[in-house]
């Protein structure tokens, strides 16, 4: 009996794997051997429980939108994505990303004003003025130029402060604190360092907003505040949130799809040549899908028993999606591991996660992509790589895959 | 073809107004689904069909 239960115990792989320097684009290869093996499977993580791994499409895709399925992190069960996540379980005010059903609702539209199809929409004129503006400094300035430093992270953080109502002046103060927070391994100590100084000067803009509203996110909220509606902590919780997927988020995956697009010219030339909205739309989508790039999987719990693919996810299981497996799947995209930006199902992708809590603010981070790609490769068509493929420096430690720097040259 | 939404269910996501600006909206307050045409002309089918497979939170469905 004690024999059974060890090798069970020896049995389970930890959780989350290391991806192999020579693919650095396709997802872990010990990932992807789980998922060779069946759609779901249990990992060992951090604090030396086993949850769920889901890795096949069609498994991530239900359970995504099944409501048995929660992101309340304050259920047993649920397989937090380090220390500093669990030591502040009950200190953060709850939030969209924290909330199921009707609660979330409630969250999520008091955020969506801002990132409805048709203002974003509105927004593309000046999203390709800043993406404009930063390629001028590009071909100003020295060679090599970096892509990340450059374009990557000013681009979006440009436009989530433009919308947020955040002065563009403390967006080094922002990326600081945002990376902080987010890297893979914060010790309860530097998460809570970044979180509590972020969280610290949303309260006081809210309040700024209360007192001086503006055309903006930030305004919105503290309009809320004023109607009794949220309170200012839960005001500024929201607009931290905002913040941090605002710019982090869409900075890996411009760094990371340019080098993606740098290593396959074809594709590249393809998105290059094009003027169709639609074409490029499906270029974007299938990157997303290629490069899946929040790692590590999406946190959930189970609340009830949950029949599927065979097995039953017991209530009070935790449930990691993994997003960059479920993109690689076989059954959902032919050849997964080719970037081929005319797939015709490329617009399936599961990059910006699926059910009730996909991203927010997807329709602006695909309008971002949309511009930048296809205008740095307009704006630079000869741009290459100025370092050796393998000197890359990938953030493998990171919730957010992509390139810590890109040098490149023309 | 009618088209049928479960308001509460909505969150606000846009991927129908993406596939089918014809026939969604989203409710400028808060982001919502508003339907602007129940019963869409044959040629929209396709497009309307892409934003019930693309809607995140399931809320819409077609009777035909």
């Amino acid at each position: 009996m004690t024999e059974t239960l060890t090798d069970t115990v020896t049995d389970v792989p930890e959780y989350p794997m290391e991806r192999a320097a020579a693919c650095p684009f396709a997802p872990p290869p010990g990932v992807m051997e789980l998922a060779a093996q069946a759609p779901l499977s249990r990992v060992r993580i951090w604090n030396g429980t086993t949850p769920w791994l889901v890795t096949g499409y069609e498994v991530a895709r239900t359970l995504f939108a099944d409501s048995r399925v929660s992101v309340d992190d304050r259920n047993e069960g649920f397989p937090h994505w380090n220390e500093h996540m669990l030591s502040t379980v009950y200190k953060r005010p709850r939030s969209v990303f924290t909330s199921d059903a009707e609660e979330h609702t409630r969250f999520r539209r008091m955020l969506s004003r801002p990132f409805t199809f048709k203002r974003v929409e509105g927004l593309r004129p000046y999203i390709q003025r800043v993406t404009d503006e930063c390629i001028d400094a590009m071909l100003a300035g020295e060679q090599p130029a970096d892509v990340v430093a450059d374009l990557a992270l000013p681009v979006p953080t440009q436009v989530i402060s433009e919308m947020l109502g955040v002065p563009y002046e403390d967006h080094e103060f922002f990326q600081h604190h945002a990376n902080v927070g987010l890297a893979r391994n914060a010790s309860a100590e530097d998460g809570q360092k970044g979180a509590m100084s972020l969280h610290g000067y949303l309260i006081d803009l809210v309040k700024k907003k209360m007192e001086n509203p503006a055309e903006d996110a930030i305004s919105d909220l503290a309009e809320r505040v004023t109607a009794g509606e949220i309170s200012v902590k839960e005001a500024a919780q929201l607009g931290t949130g905002l913040l941090i997927a605002g710019h982090e988020t869409t900075a890996n995956m411009i760094g990371i799809g340019v080098l993606a697009l740098l290593e396959n010219p074809e594709q590249a030339a393809l998105l290059r040549d094009t003027e169709d909205p639609k074409v490029i739309a499906n270029a974007v989508e299938e990157l997303m899908r290629y490069l899946s790039i929040i790692q590590n999987g999406q946190r959930r719990v189970a609340l009830e028993d949950i029949e599927i693919a065979g097995v039953t996810i017991k209530a009070n299981d935790g449930i990691i999606l993994d997003l960059a497996p479920a993109n690689w799947d076989a059954a959902a995209f032919a050849a997964p591991d080719q970037l081929d930006l005319a797939r015709e199902n490329a617009r399936n992708e599961l990059g910006f996660g699926f059910g009730r809590h996909q991203c927010v603010g997807m329709q602006l981070a695909r309008a971002e992509l949309q511009i930048v790609f296809h205008t740095l490769l307009r704006r630079i068509p000869t741009m290459r790589l100025a370092t050796p493929f393998d000197e890359v420096p990938f953030k493998h430690d990171r919730l957010a895959y992509g390139v810590y720097s890109l040098p490149v040259t023309w | 073809m009618k088209v049928i939404v479960d308001q509460p269910k909505c969150v606000s996501a846009g991927n129908c107004v993406a596939n089918a600006p014809e026939v969604f909206d989203q409710d400028e307050d808060d982001g919502s689904v508003i339907v602007l045409d129940e019963n869409p002309s044959e040629d929209l089918h396709d497009a309307v069909r892409e934003a019930v497979a693309a809607c995140p939170a399931q809320a819409i469905r077609v009777e035909d």
